[in-house]
């Protein structure tokens, strides 16, 4: 079991994998509570809580609590690097992910076969065996640590469907995209081969019970007017559907991958929610995965993120099963880790925030929303007829039905037409004989067991002693094949990073060293991005590029992101790391305070005119020890010492707080010395708490003055509130 | 852009024929159009199968990812796709009395053929 406070170690993750096996390989969904009481509220559509978590920032005023919705939450992780991917899983883990989405490298889908080693990607990792093997593992820790499953996906798509099938099924992994449609529009790949291979992949899908989600969202992303293939992308999930189901997966195994098209400046609404529920009418038993919009993301994360958040209020006004979440940093490069965690955050805030919508508001059934809702349904009904009188659909896509810029039946003829006999692995499909036979389970389609006397329920890998869906002994596991592309080699590369003594600041690799730099410039955009770049530059920063632009006005100012690489490590072991100070909480001060009244006299004392500091420590509006019930009377700047203690005498305060800035000759110290002085002449220094503050004060010298404590640069109201309960208790328990 | 694809927006007319449906009967067509669709490409994954169909047979029978390539290719050149490649190792296995693993690296070892091929009617 790893404990939070330690790393994952990427050595013990990888040592013994040829004997790994995975604990499950079905999917699994959050654990619904309909009622569930945290904090003082009630809420109505959460699951379990966690273990451990991140909670919300503002979760500090709610007594740090952090409700966990019900739909499952997606994040996708692509650097290219697993080692440095199972990092981040943990992070995401921790903000709420339970379903871990691969990206595979760039033309994998091309890959005659599996790749086998642990490769460096692009945009994705190479799935290969030894990689799932070495994630799934890491998973498995981390699902212990934060106490919730989580679901391990990938993509079965491409020439090597099958085969990523069956290895998937062997090694726990949980969910996949599986659409055939997928590979014909976007990867032209053969439509014949394809859909042969898709059955074959689905039917072992099927087998390990896995959750399938389909390509269609790739119509949306990839049209001119994304809207507008609405009535294209009902047809598109109805074909996956059915022919999964066809094939033997079960309709709770099938999610739709359905993204709302449009975003604003558009009328997000209006567009998007009749379509949700047009597609939520027509497929009923089905799950949803609800997707983000990626088509219109620019390189503002506020922008992005304003858009998942109105695409999540769809999701609670129809229903997700699965809320996938898009990195807002994707509209400009590869996700980086802190992108990852801010979607899972934004998801995770926005759903619990929208806790019981049913309850509140309910989508209206008629007007409006009734003739969009139909005519939507009725574009895709004539979608279909059209296709159909064609002759079917791999005519339809040689005609370029698909993608084409125009709402069915409108066509703009610039839809992607492909080749029946056409694309990547054309020719290569091979008609079963009578006596075709294939001594394993989860295989679709004709096999004629009968000719060896296999019974027709019976498992066809009886006449070979079992396949390795029942004895993983006979999986062959192969570790590296190319001596330099690998992770051992990335390791010994960064091993100086490996102790955690030296670190570097990243983005998605250990010690890629890129920083961001948020610059505002009184300038006009393109000025602003030349004189970022030299300001990059200049500030010795490597590689330095403009990430994001945004014009706060043509003259007077723009605003500029850029990224750049340090190139040199910190050693945290010559670091000077100030102590966590220890607190009480807000609330147990509070209570303190009520039964226990507090009094404080306060004041800047000496020749000395700063206030800030003070008035921080006091006022209310700085989170000061006012809001913690304790009277405070503030004397002012410049005040002599005797009339600071003559002041507490007379309200019978419990307390001095001396404000001391000016430090020259030591006189802060000296000042704290008189007040003790004058507080023993008095005769109430026995009774009464003195602590001085200031930005040069060390508090083991100020202790050294006599005074109870002191308090240096940095300070808030909470310590000093902590002290004075403290000493309070203590001098009651005296 | 293909000419013969542009038609502009003729939904009123060409809907009319689903105006009297009631949104369960849009619905029952919805589908029924679209088992229509994929039942022709259902027959075909039946009665065909793919190199990837056929290497991820031989990787469930216990063989590696470069095994059942190598093995699929040479079924290939044989003319034994139709008869499953994980047939094909599992008759050579029958014939000469050996486990499926053996067998398979016999042929990959292009050792054996002549009997697979002669069992199978000698069609290569």
């Amino acid at each position: 079991m790893i404990l939070p406070n330690e790393k994952l170690n990427l050595k013990n993750i990888l040592s013994n994998l040829e004997n790994y096996a995975p604990r499950r390989h079905n999917w699994t969904w959050r654990k619904p509570l309909p009622h569930l009481h945290l904090g003082t509220y009630d809420y109505s559509d959460t699951s379990e809580p966690l273990k451990n978590s991140v909670p919300p920032m503002a979760s500090k005023s709610f007594g740090f609590i952090d409700p966990q919705p019900r739909e499952v939450i997606t994040t996708e992780i692509a650097s290219g690097r697993f080692e440095d991917d199972i990092r981040r899983m943990r992070m995401a883990a921790w903000h709420g992910a339970d379903h871990i989405m691969v990206i595979r490298t760039a033309g994998q889908s091309h890959f005659d076969g599996l790749i086998e080693g642990t490769p460096q990607g692009i945009g994705g990792v190479p799935i290969t065996r030894k990689q799932i093997r070495a994630t799934r593992k890491a998973l498995d820790m981390i699902e212990d640590e934060v106490g919730r499953p989580i679901n391990f996906h990938s993509y079965v798509s491409g020439v090597a469907g099958p085969e990523i099938a069956v290895m998937y099924a062997e090694e726990g992994v949980n969910g996949a995209h599986q659409d055939p449609q997928y590979n014909v529009l976007y990867r032209n790949i053969n439509m014949i081969r394809s859909f042969v291979d898709a059955a074959e992949s689905k039917r072992i899908m099927a087998g390990a019970r896995m959750l399938q989600i389909d390509g269609a969202h790739n119509a949306n992303a990839t049209a001119k007017e994304a809207w507008k293939v609405m009535p294209e992308l009902l047809v598109q999930h109805a074909i996956n559907c059915a022919f999964s189901v066809n094939v033997g997966m079960e309709k709770t195994n099938i999610a739709l991958s359905t993204v709302p098209p449009t975003a604003s400046p558009a009328p997000d609404l209006k567009v998007n929610l009749p379509y949700a529920v047009a597609l939520r009418d027509f497929f009923t038993g089905y799950r949803m995965r609800a997707q983000m919009n990626t088509k219109y993301m620019e390189s503002s994360t506020r922008e992005a993120t304003v858009t998942h958040v109105l695409n999540m209020m769809i999701s609670k006004l129809t229903s997700a099963d699965i809320q996938s979440t898009i990195t807002p940093d994707e509209g400009r490069n590869v996700p980086w880790h802190m992108y990852n965690i801010e979607a899972c955050d934004t998801a995770r805030q926005a759903l619990i925030g929208m806790d019981g919508m049913a309850d509140l508001v309910e989508v209206r059934k008629d007007g409006y929303m009734q003739s969009k809702v139909r005519e939507i349904k009725e574009r895709a009904v004539l979608f279909l007829e059209e296709m159909l009188e064609t002759g079917g659909y791999f005519q339809a896509v040689e005609n370029g039905f698909f993608i084409d810029s125009g709402i069915f039946p409108e066509r703009n003829g610039d839809g992607i037409s492909r080749k029946i006999n056409g694309g990547i692995g054309a020719n290569t499909v091979f008609e079963r004989d009578t006596d075709y036979f294939a001594p394993v389970p989860s295989h679709f389609g004709y096999n004629n067991v009968k000719q060896y006397g296999i019974g027709r329920n019976e498992n066809p890998a009886s006449v070979i002693g079992g396949s390795t869906f029942e004895d993983r002994r006979k999986i062959q596991y192969i570790d590296e094949l190319d001596p330099i592309d690998n992770v051992e080699t990335r390791m010994a590369e960064n091993k100086r990073y490996q102790n955690g003594n030296l670190i570097r600041p990243e983005v998605q690799w250990q010690g890629d060293g890129v920083v961001v730099v948020d610059l505002t410039l009184p300038t006009s955009g393109q000025i602003a991005m030349a004189a970022a770049l030299e300001i990059g530059k200049r500030m010795n920063l490597k590689d330095v590029e403009v990430i994001h632009k945004e014009i706060l006005h043509p003259a007077e100012g723009t605003r500029i992101q850029i990224k750049g690489q340090v190139d040199f490590d910190i050693d945290i072991t010559t670091l000077t790391v100030p102590k966590i100070p220890v607190v009480l909480s807000d609330a147990e001060i509070t209570a303190f305070v009520k039964i226990h009244p507090i009094k404080i006299v306060a004041a800047t004392v000496g020749e000395d005119e700063h206030s800030v500091g003070l008035r921080e420590i006091i006022d209310i509006k700085h989170g000061g020890i006012e809001q913690y019930g304790i009277t405070c009377n503030y004397l002012g700047t410049s005040v002599p010492i005797d009339k600071l203690v003559d002041a507490a005498i007379e309200i019978n305060a419990d307390a001095i707080l001396l404000s001391t800035i000016i430090s020259h000759d030591d006189i802060h110290y000296k000042n704290m010395k008189k007040i003790n002085d004058y507080a023993i002449e008095k005769g109430i220094r026995d009774r009464i708490i003195i602590i001085a503050g200031g930005t040069q004060v060390t508090p083991e010298m100020a202790v050294k003055q006599g005074i109870d404590a002191g308090f240096g640069r940095g300070t808030k109201g909470v310590q000093v509130a902590t002290f004075l309960v403290n000493r309070l208790r203590g001098s009651e328990k005296l | 852009m293909n000419q013969q694809n542009v038609r502009k927006d003729d939904f009123e007319s060409r809907s009319r024929h689903l105006h009297e449906l009631s949104d369960e009967q849009l619905k029952k067509r919805f589908w029924e159009l679209t088992e229509q669709t994929v039942k022709p490409l259902i027959d075909l994954a039946m009665t065909h199968t793919t190199p990837s169909i056929e290497r991820s047979i031989l990787l469930r029978m216990g063989f590696s990812s470069i095994e059942a390539k190598t093995l699929v290719e040479k079924v290939i050149d044989h003319q034994l796709m139709g008869k499953g490649a994980g047939n094909v190792v599992y008759i050579l296995a029958k014939i000469d009395n050996l486990n499926i693993r053996t067998a398979g690296l016999k042929l990959i070892a292009d050792n054996g053929w002549e009997r697979v091929i002669a069992h199978f009617g000698g069609k290569s």
